[in-house]
């Protein structure tokens, strides 16, 4: 991958298709366990526990659970934050640990709190990635320009501290910022938490255009159920650190109608397979800023 | 080569966005310029004071060049530390360099930054105490100057571990480090009055060495050829701790990766 290469539009087959055949995974992960040591006793808490699955090349694949389920924890480990205890994990092939370089030139993360240094301008941060990724900061100016406008932000903004700027920019800077060295393995973990309903819908519509246009592999963590079933082909649930269930959104929420005797919603979904409603979710959210 | 010569490329990008971040913060630049100047002076003056000029040389020398010697090693050894207030360490962890080539970006524009701050305190020092410099030794000042950041730069490298592996704590064991590298080396008298087990520890400090040679390379205008025994500490220390930090850094980075501490803000 040259560093200044836009993201090229996107050629058949379908995911769908991929996953029939013996391609490549975009993502493979095979029995990945994590552990963390916490506390004065040292207990140990899994936080990934025998993990398995494949994500095919231009696929949005999302991973939704509770908070403390693990999904922030498996973004880390796809991109190469955290070592593995256990298991393997492969991008386009490369395993991440033997092969971590070539690993990081292919993804890019979006996290939920937009880091920056937020003394300097967007212009400044994306000029500091840019190089990061061994791209030109003029290029990558060029092309944070067209990114930054299709999210609706002018260039007159871009020279500003970024500390200026509300939240919903800086995270859809931060969008840019991902997109700006052209991954082919998008980690976006809860891209769209608190951002308003236009942001967020912004925000929606460039991943799908990515989806629908280019050849970006996409994992979304998030907690809106109808961003999940909107944006996401296939759906993994997390709990304890445990999948518990994936398919399409149409099939998990025919099994939660046809099994549990729920109505066919990704709500419902979310409540049977993790055991807590969204407003338990949201109450401990609540209680861990306190 | 090409890698090498794209990792000499990220490791600009360090460079650059220190730079921007000077710009950005201008005013505590300023307000810090104004304190060193205040405070080499404040310092100095005591020489003054005594009617001794040699004095009045050596805390000069003393307070500038430890001025010098702790931005370079401030910078590479809290490297981490400002990413993890900042909130991007991740991020820079998540992208595709090597760490020798992150380490040489903030050593680099460390350097720089140090030596515009250096010669500004000394030109105003010069011209308020009308030093007289004419029989410095010049080569002397600079080979040592370089000498002394080489060194630094490996024992910043090494230092740069602790806010690694330790969260809450790593600063503050880097800041207690500098201060110890302060009390050792002689940097306001001579080592000679330190107790013995002081003096022992001293021979660790690349400063000691560093404010040894420079000041008889402007006070006396000794040469290098006469200062080797100042000389090789210097080069031993630059070979061992550079390798050695960026050992040690790989090992913390891997056990920061097993624990989830690159997560955590300090």
């Amino acid at each position: 991958m040259t560093a200044t290469t836009p993201l090229q539009p996107k050629t058949d087959p379908t995911p769908a298709e991929r996953r029939s055949g013996d391609g490549v995974a975009a993502l493979l992960v095979e029995h990945v366990t994590k552990r963390f040591v916490v506390g004065r006793k040292h207990k140990s808490v899994v936080a990934i526990n025998d993990v398995s699955l494949r994500i095919e090349r231009g696929e949005i694949y999302g991973v939704l659970g509770a908070n403390g389920s693990g999904k922030s924890t498996f973004i880390r480990l796809v991109s190469t934050l955290l070592t593995i205890d256990t298991g393997r994990v492969e991008v386009f092939g490369n395993d991440i640990e033997r092969d971590e370089m070539a690993v990081k030139r292919l993804i890019n993360r979006v996290s939920v709190d937009a880091a920056f240094f937020k003394k300097l301008s967007p212009f400044e941060n994306l000029a500091y990635a840019a190089r990061l990724y061994g791209m030109q900061p003029a290029a990558a100016r060029v092309e944070a320009i067209r990114i930054l406008a299709r999210l609706g932000i002018a260039e007159k903004r871009l020279g500003r501290p970024t500390e200026q700027m509300s939240r919903g920019m800086q995270q859809k800077v931060a969008i840019a910022r991902a997109l700006l060295t052209s991954p082919t393995l998008l980690l976006l973990d809860e891209p769209t938490t608190g951002l308003d309903p236009r942001s967020k819908l912004e925000v929606q519509s460039f991943v799908e255009e990515l989806r629908d246009s280019h050849d970006a592999t996409i994992v979304l963590t998030t907690h809106d159920m109808a961003e999940a079933e909107r944006l996401c082909d296939r759906i993994a649930i997390l709990d304890g650190g445990r999948i518990v269930v994936e398919d399409t959104p149409a099939a998990l929420k025919a099994l939660v109608a046809a099994d549990h005797g729920q109505p066919a919603t990704m709500d419902a979904v979310f409540m049977t397979y993790t055991g807590k409603s969204l407003d338990d979710d949201i109450g401990d959210d609540t209680e861990e800023e306190e | 080569m090409a890698l090498l010569a794209r990792d000499l490329k990220a490791s600009f990008a360090f460079v650059e966005r220190n730079f921007n971040l000077t710009k950005r913060y201008w005013g505590w630049e300023i307000a810090w310029l104004v304190y060193s100047v205040a405070g080499a002076l404040s310092v100095s003056l005591i020489g003054r004071s005594l009617g001794d000029e040699r004095l009045l040389l050596v805390l000069v020398i003393g307070t500038i060049f430890w001025s010098y010697l702790a931005i370079v090693f401030e910078f590479i050894a809290e490297a981490v530390q400002w990413e993890r207030w900042e909130g991007t360490l991740e991020y820079t962890f998540m992208a595709p360099i090597r760490r020798y080539a992150q380490l040489l970006g903030a050593g680099i524009y460390a350097v720089a930054f140090g030596l515009v701050h250096t010669v500004f305190v000394l030109i105003v020092l010069a011209l308020f105490f009308e030093l007289d410099l004419v029989a410095a030794n010049w080569a002397t000042v600079i080979t040592f100057t370089l000498l002394g950041t080489v060194s630094f730069m490996g024992i910043g490298i090494a230092a740069s571990v602790l806010p690694l592996m330790y969260v809450e704590r790593g600063a503050q064991m880097v800041f207690v480090l500098q201060s110890l590298l302060l009390l050792v080396s002689g940097v306001y008298y001579s080592i000679d009055v330190l107790p013995d087990w002081m003096q022992a520890l001293s021979v660790l400090s690349p400063a000691t060495y560093v404010l040894d040679a420079v000041r008889h390379g402007l006070i006396d205008g000794v040469g290098v050829g006469q200062l080797l025994h100042d000389a090789w500490p210097l080069l031993l220390m630059g070979v061992i701790f550079i390798p050695l930090g960026l050992w040690a850094f790989g090992r913390a980075e891997r056990y920061a990766k097993r624990t989830g501490k690159l997560k955590r803000v300090g």
